[in-house]
């Protein structure tokens, strides 16, 4: 599915990202994991297309897409959710939905000034369309709700719908558990495996460890800006390095 | 949605009907510039309310509208609505070419740019003097007619421009509630968020600069065949200010908001006469206190210090 090869990424003099390669399995969960200032976001931006990277290529689906924006990756089903949660605020729950059915449907600046019969066929079918992914991710009775009201479990849960209402085939969550609480997390946790289950590959950047182990198929380590470890969670768990790397050296 | 119609519905029956209400002359007068000025302020609401960019340049549109009628009229054998047609589109395609590299800047350099545009045709209009009659203006435009039904008079040309405005407002309306407003919409909360849902952000705001250019230049078309004379300084910099001025006040994002903004920024300095040489300071003092006490703009601190002044009965039940 994704593929990045010997990604680099430095910022002036600040070398962030060194020398990553792995792959993200279609249908698997992988998570990315790493101490604070690991560069994950970093990675994260580059796969989305915030900006390319220095060195090295990201591959979808065989594809070289290192230097398109994110709206042209956005067609090709890749999206992402962010850490700090990017809603729309002045628009309400349903609308911010309906934006992410925006590369499922064409109507321009004339079309909808003009109402043209079948932009307001259009327009039903992605309304319609949204409705369902409120549903699905389970607050269905805030689609008249402005987005910036949202408490942050609600706002996080309203990002997945957006991202998944665009239909990807890969999503890339950048910690989605972060600022929500235990049950918020296991209700997370299961909305996640339900994702999987509609096919579409999950990319996870997390420092919540139990949810990691839980859900995840496959783990990326990384510290420093190059990649520690790759493997299964058991594996990482007892790999020595990855436990230094979080613990620290014994003395 | 519904209610949205109800709404344009019910402007359009008051716009229609306000010329029997009012005596003729000089009311109407003003009121014929409170359309216009709508115009001008939702093309610019739509730029900067929905879609979050700024331009300090409005006039120039404004005044490549009305000159480009203006000069066609005058010097060249043309039909003035086919003139008017034509300039729109041109001064359109103007604004989208160069909107790709103005519209790439952000925040203060998009405000500086776009203030250049502005100056920049404020002094082509002075010094193009052959083609516009520079400092001293072009005169001579005819007013506009259909068959030999003429536009002039007050109340005609009040029906003429206000048609104008309600079917922008109109398509305007349907534009923001639509794929293409959300978009806008969507840039101007999270731009980056916008881009990652596919959504075009760089061709977007390039299109709405160039629709704002598109109304403004209808606008322009219709204010020189209404005064049958221009000159520069109704095209110079105080005016994209005040444009800018009427969006703030009326509500940014609101298409009402534009309208309500034109209408008190045009009837304000019309009933401030009273105070003579102190009109600028009470005119300054009111947009001050408005911007602090009513944030959101006429549109929604008007209903908003209503609920405060009369609390809904049946609240505390």
């Amino acid at each position: 599915m994704l593929k990045l090869t010997g990604i680099g990424k430095r910022f002036g003099g600040l070398t962030a990202l060194q020398g990553i390669s792995f792959e993200i399995v279609p249908g698997s969960i992988t998570g990315i994991i790493g101490p604070n200032g690991a560069g994950k976001t970093t990675l994260f931006n580059i796969a989305t297309g915030i900006y390319p990277p220095s060195e090295g290529a990201v591959l979808l689906d065989g594809k070289d897409i290192s230097n398109w924006p994110p709206e042209k990756r956005a067609y090709l089903g890749l999206v992402r959710t962010f850490q700090n949660i990017e809603l729309f605020g002045k628009m309400t729950v349903l609308e911010n939905v309906m934006v992410g059915l925006h590369t499922q449907s064409k109507s321009g600046i004339f079309a909808c000034a003009l109402r043209m019969p079948w932009q307001m066929s259009e327009e039903r079918r992605i309304r319609e369309e949204a409705r369902k992914w409120l549903e699905f991710v389970g607050i269905p009775e805030l689609e008249n709700v402005e987005a910036g009201t949202l408490s942050f479990g609600k706002g996080r849960l309203l990002e997945i719908a957006r991202a998944m209402a665009l239909k990807p085939k890969l999503l890339l969550m950048d910690e989605p558990a972060a600022g929500l609480n235990s049950s918020e997390t296991a209700d997370l946790a299961d909305l996640i495996k339900r994702i999987r289950d509609l096919r579409v590959t999950v990319g996870l950047v997390e420092h919540d460890m139990d949810l990691v182990m839980d859900i995840c198929d496959s783990l990326v380590v990384l510290n420093l800006g190059t990649m520690l470890a790759t493997g299964t969670p058991r594996e990482i768990q007892d790999n020595p390095a990855v436990v230094t790397a979080y613990l620290g050296e014994a003395e | 949605m519904k209610s949205d119609k109800l709404k344009f519905l019910l402007f359009a029956v008051v716009v229609l009907a306000i010329p029997l209400f009012i005596p003729k002359g000089y009311l109407t007068n003003v009121l014929i510039f409170v359309g216009i000025n709508s115009m001008l302020a939702l093309g610019l609401n739509l730029l900067l309310g929905y879609a979050g960019q700024i331009s300090l340049g409005q006039a120039a549109f404004f005044g490549l509208g009305a000159y480009g009628s203006g000069v066609l009229n005058t010097q060249y054998v043309i039909n003035p609505w086919l003139a008017m047609a034509l300039v729109a589109v041109g001064v359109a395609a103007f604004a989208f070419a160069i909107g790709f590299p103005v519209l790439r800047l952000k925040g203060h350099y998009l405000a500086m740019a776009t203030l250049g545009v502005g100056v920049i045709a404020y002094i082509s209009f002075n010094e193009t003097v052959d083609l516009t009659g520079g400092p001293s203006g072009l005169s001579g435009i005819e007013n506009l007619s259909i068959g030999s039904f003429v536009f002039d008079s007050d109340i005609k040309n009040y029906y003429l421009v206000w048609s104008f405005a309600l079917v922008s407002i109109l398509l305007a309306m349907n534009m923001v509630n639509s794929r293409f407003g959300r978009g806008l919409r969507a840039i101007h909360d999270s731009e980056v968020a916008a881009r990652v849902m596919g959504v075009n952000a760089r061709l977007m705001k390039v299109q709405v600069f160039a629709l704002s250019a598109f109304i403004s230049a209808i606008a322009g078309s219709l204010y020189c065949h209404v005064m049958t004379f221009i000159s520069p300084t109704s095209f110079s910099f105080p005016v994209s200010i005040e444009l800018l001025t009427m969006v703030v006040i009326g509500g940014l994002g609101s298409v009402f908001g534009s309208v309500l903004g034109a209408l008190l920024l045009t009837l304000l300095p019309e009933m401030l006469r009273a105070f003579q040489d102190m009109d600028i300071i009470v005119y300054g003092l009111l947009l001050i206190s408005m911007t602090i006490y009513l944030p959101g703009g006429l549109v929604r601190g008007i209903p908003a210090l209503f609920r405060k002044i009369v609390p809904a009965r049946g609240s505390h039940a």
